[in-house]
């Protein structure tokens, strides 16, 4: 009965377009967000090797300006968010004792979406010009008066379709965490991580529409000559700068919450202690993700929004510092008569703490709308948020990389190399962003090209220049330990680190396609860690053995991901005059952005006209158990 | 020890100078920049103290509590402190407190509006890429690039944009405040209580010379002022070739004005050859202790503007047919054309 119809299974490059397994999505999101991230970091090595030294000719102005501009938007949209989402779809599901996200179909056209939208944003560097408008597009600088390339059209239309991803992907973990938790898994036990996902996942929901507004709009005044943001048609650029921070500020938590997730989980491991204060973290993060939404006109400070406004977001931004202290000394006293083991995850667990303050003692710093006025536009806020998103969250990512990667491959990196990875990450971190304070202070402002001597700046930007140059060292041990992971047979413990806590710990490495073979009862906070005390060497099962309900795999997102990325490329180049008339013909009649929706509405109809009903897997074709700890 | 360094770098900074005086946020030389860096530091003083806390429990927990061999038996598992989660939610607070109440306060005498303030000075600064337009209305008198005023009085100023948003930022003397187009526009005061030249930056990024949309803030005696003020009425000189002045005439104050003659779409070129600097950028060795002669800094200009300042909106004038003969009787005119004051 279970078997009443066959389902038809890929192998090699078939398999991964296909997947649906939140676990293979997950190793997808890495190394589509690994390879952004490394074209984000090698766009940074050269903007620090054109600010080497004053008067530099290395690159033209305008490249200087494409290149900030894809720094940034690559590295948030396109690097660190996929590599946040690989772990929470590899981990998530595991965490709550469950099988699979909510919609695994959902999950993988997030992800194709996603990619499609990188790829698309990307492209612009070979079809005539990157945006150069920076990564906030600020109108009129990203209107096509002042940005008449494609350059500008590549990011609203690449951001859009990537966005969709991103808002399906967080819509799809707010399910699956209400609805698929393990029995006995109530709120209040959910592990730090899938709590911090949670709220991340909500702040998505309602973030992201405003920026999909935002380009919308901005697409409109682009493609098709409409006037939102035009003074002279009666719009207001202001508009944009709120639209966009009331995405863009929100997109701070949404990065950083994440991080915090993975540190309350690594720290506990680690320190052999329950997270200190569990429900004050919980109500920490809540509270942050609350005021996030209170807090964007901190970037408008001085577009002139007179005092009142100034005061009250003033002191909203600062009250986050509150929160922000709570998670800062609970993570401090879990340590706290702890045993702490300092191997690379908790290396970049513990480094995570007083460099994150770092970031967000500067955060209060601009939050004093004065204060500002001088900091707004300069290099101590670029100091600023390098600490916050590369101190915070990239400290966070690698972190939860090294934790969790047996679980993700079944193979452990190797420590050596991961310390080296550590200190010279983390001391390059430090060279290449502490300096910038003081450029800022000695006001060299932002976003410059060059700039002249004698202003104080030389050596400051010198030393810059070469912390980078040892960040992006780091990052090679780290590839290089990824590589040499790989070159071993896979096969680690079920837990490694021997002192798990949470549910992942209590499957094999990497886990069956299945998850669990039996779902686990939870009794505790802790779940795992709350049976080894009470000396049992497994979770007790909620279900008995059965055959398990999984869902078929479907080439469909990525075809429907495909016809938006066609879409768009239309709707982008539908006014261009192509030197082929037949390349004129088919986008100036809006033919190819036709098509592309087509196949998009038309995979949807496939999609809903016939029905998947799955498949099973059967008790006797169950994964042999891999070996366990004790 | 690693984390000690960044206290030590701090101080090593600070031995070594916080900047250049007409340029530096840390070393003040107004009222206004005066009252935005005594927040600062206060700022700085109540994170500093937040840091030490912060890195002293770290060191300490790191250094205390390490895996060690005769660890077999798990520590105590904590499940949280009341006393200890009070603590660190009040003190945070307070100290936020402590800083809010300066802010606001700042906040709005910072928003203040001399607007109509007989005694102040009025200047509408109007943003271009990548040029300052200076006017003051009540003396019917419009410049560029160095914007001239009296010490000791209060400078209101009304900034608008004719393209995209910049910023105007003189770091010594106050904080920034953006260019905004029509309807949104933005006025703020300062005052600069010694003579001097302070430097400014266009702070939003506005193009590629955005980096090169610099100005100079030039504070000179009420005297000077007026002597200046007199000058910059005064007719335009005129160009003793009588082709060359023909040229000038049909190509350059088509968009340029000079003394009474002359359209304002570009730059105000009155007196340019007394300005601290050529197209913002090449700074002039007659009053900076760097740069090149005004007269050289011109020539390299007008042979290629684009060259000096990417994406700028003049056109080259050899693209306008003019020979390198004219274009060097031209800057050199336009080098000495220079206002006493």
């Amino acid at each position: 009965m279970a078997h009443a119809h066959s389902v038809k299974r890929y192998k090699g490059l078939m398999d991964w377009l296909t997947t649906v397994d939140h676990k293979k999505i997950a190793i997808l999101y890495l190394l589509s967000g690994g390879l952004f991230f490394a074209i984000g970091g090698f766009e940074a090595i050269l903007i620090r090797l054109q600010l080497i030294k004053p008067m530099n000719d290395m690159l033209e102005a305008q490249t200087f300006n494409e290149l900030i501009t894809m720094h940034g938007t690559t590295m948030i949209f396109l690097g660190v968010m996929p590599i946040v989402f690989a772990l929470m779809n590899a981990i998530i599901p595991l965490q709550i004792g469950a099988r699979d996200v909510a919609f695994p179909f959902l999950n993988s056209l997030g992800f194709w979406t996603f990619l499609f939208g990188g790829i698309l944003l990307n492209l612009s560097w070979v079809m005539g010009g990157a945006p150069d408008a920076g990564w906030t597009s600020y109108t009129p600088l990203s209107s096509t008066m002042y940005s008449p390339s494609h350059g500008v059209d590549f990011y609203t239309v690449g951001l859009q379709i990537a966005g969709l991803g991103t808002l399906i992907g967080g819509l799809n973990f707010l399910a699956t965490i209400i609805t698929m938790r393990a029995p006995g898994m109530s709120y209040m036990r959910m592990p730090m991580f899938t709590w911090a996902s949670f709220v991340t996942s909500a702040m998505i929901l309602f973030a992201f529409p405003a920026i999909t507004v935002g380009l919308v709009l901005l697409t409109f005044d682009r493609v098709l000559g409409a006037n939102f943001f035009n003074v002279d048609g009666g719009g207001n650029p202001v508009l944009w700068q709120h639209i966009f921070w009331i995405f863009g500020h929100p997109e701070v938590y949404i990065l950083i919450l994440p991080a915090f997730g993975i540190i309350s989980e690594v720290i506990p491991t680690f320190a052999r202690k329950r997270l200190f204060g569990y429900s004050s973290m919980v109500f920490a993060t809540i509270l942050i993700a609350f005021l996030g939404f209170m807090v964007w006109a901190h970037h408008m400070f001085t577009t002139g929004l007179g005092p009142v406004a100034n005061a009250l977001f003033s002191i909203s931004t600062m009250l986050i510092a509150v929160p922000t202290g709570i998670k800062i000394f609970n993570w401090l006293f879990t340590m706290w008569g702890g045993q702490v083991k300092f191997n690379t995850a908790n290396l970049f667990a513990v480094g995570f703490i007083p460099t994150f303050t770092m970031g967000g003692v500067t955060g209060v710093m601009l939050a004093s709308a004065p204060a500002d006025f001088q900091f707004h536009d300069t290099y101590f806020v670029v100091a600023h948020f390098h600490y916050v998103i590369v101190g915070g969250m990239v400290f966070g990512l690698l972190s939860g990389l090294h934790y969790w990667w047996p679980k993700m491959f079944g193979r452990v990196l190797n420590e050596t190399l991961g310390k080296w990875t550590f200190w010279t990450f983390a001391i390059g971190f430090h060279m290449t962003f502490f300096v910038q304070h003081f450029l800022g202070l000695m006001g060299m402002q932002r976003r410059v090209f060059t700039y002249l001597p004698n202003q104080g700046f030389d050596t400051m930007n010198l030393v810059s220049t070469v912390g980078a140059f040892l960040m992006g060292v780091g990052i090679i041990f780290f590839t290089i330990n990824i590589i040499k992971s790989f070159m071993q047979p896979k096969g680690c413990a079920n837990d490694p680190w021997e002192d798990g806590r949470t549910l992942e710990w209590t499957i094999p490495s990497p886990p069956p396609e299945y998850n669990f073979k039996q779902i686990p009862l939870v009794r505790g906070l802790d779940a795992y860690w709350k049976e080894k005390a009470a000396g049992n060497t497994e979770m007790t099962p909620a279900e008995p053995i059965g055959p398990i309900h999984m869902p078929s795999p479907t080439i469909i997102p990525f075809v429907m991901s495909v016809g938006i990325f066609i879409a768009g490329l239309g709707l982008m180049f539908s006014g261009e005059e192509f030197s082929s008339s037949f390349m004129s013909f088919i986008f100036n009649n809006w033919i190819v952005c036709g098509l592309g929706l087509l196949i998009t509405f038309g995979s949807m109809l496939m999609r809903s006209l016939f029905d998947d009903h799955g498949w099973h897997i059967e008790p006797e074709e169950f994964e042999e158990e891999g070996y366990k700890h004790g | 020890m690693k984390r000690l360094l960044p206290m030590l770098a701090i101080f090593s900074l600070f031995l070594a100078g916080c900047g250049r005086e007409d340029l530096s946020v840390l070393r003040p030389q107004g009222p206004v920049a005066q009252g935005q860096y005594d927040l600062i530091k206060l700022s700085i003083s109540i994170m500093l103290v937040v840091l030490v806390i912060v890195f002293a429990i770290s060191a300490y927990v790191i250094i205390k509590f390490r895996r060690r061999p005769e660890h077999t038996e798990m520590p105590e598992q904590v499940e949280g402190n009341f006393k200890l989660e009070v603590i660190w939610t009040v003190i945070p607070l307070i100290l936020v407190l402590v800083l809010a109440v300066p802010t606001v306060k700042e906040v709005f005498a910072f928003g203040e509006d001399h607007a109509n303030d007989k005694n102040a000075i009025q200047v509408k600064v109007n943003a271009h890429q990548y040029w300052w337009e200076f006017e003051y209305p009540q003396f019917g008198i419009t410049t560029a690039q160095d914007l001239i005023i009296p010490t000791n009085k209060k400078i209101a100023f009304e900034l608008k944009t004719s393209d995209v948003i910049h910023s105007f930022w003189v770091p010594s003397l106050s904080g920034k405040l953006d260019t905004n187009p029509d309807g949104t526009l933005n006025r703020f005061s300062f005052s600069a209580p010694k003579e001097g030249v302070y430097r400014g930056k266009c702070a939003e990024l506005c193009g590629p010379s955005h980096g090169f949309m610099e100005f100079k803030v030039k504070s000179v005696s009420p005297e000077s002022f007026e002597t200046w003020k007199a000058a910059m009425k005064a007719p335009m000189v005129a160009i003793e070739d009588k082709a060359l002045a023909e040229t000038f005439k049909n190509q350059c104050l088509t968009c340029h004005a000079v003394g009474d003659q002359g359209t304002a779409v570009g730059p105000n070129l009155t007196g340019v050859g007394s300005r601290e600097s050529v197209a913002s950028i090449l700074l002039n060795s007659e009053t900076n202790d760097e740069g090149n002669p005004v007269l050289e800094n011109m020539k390299e200009w007008l042979h290629d503007p684009q060259l000096v300042k990417p994406g700028n909106k003049m056109p080259s004038p050899k693209d306008l047919g003019l020979t390198d003969a004219e274009i060097d009787g031209i800057a050199e005119y336009l080098a000495n054309y220079k206002l006493e004051y």
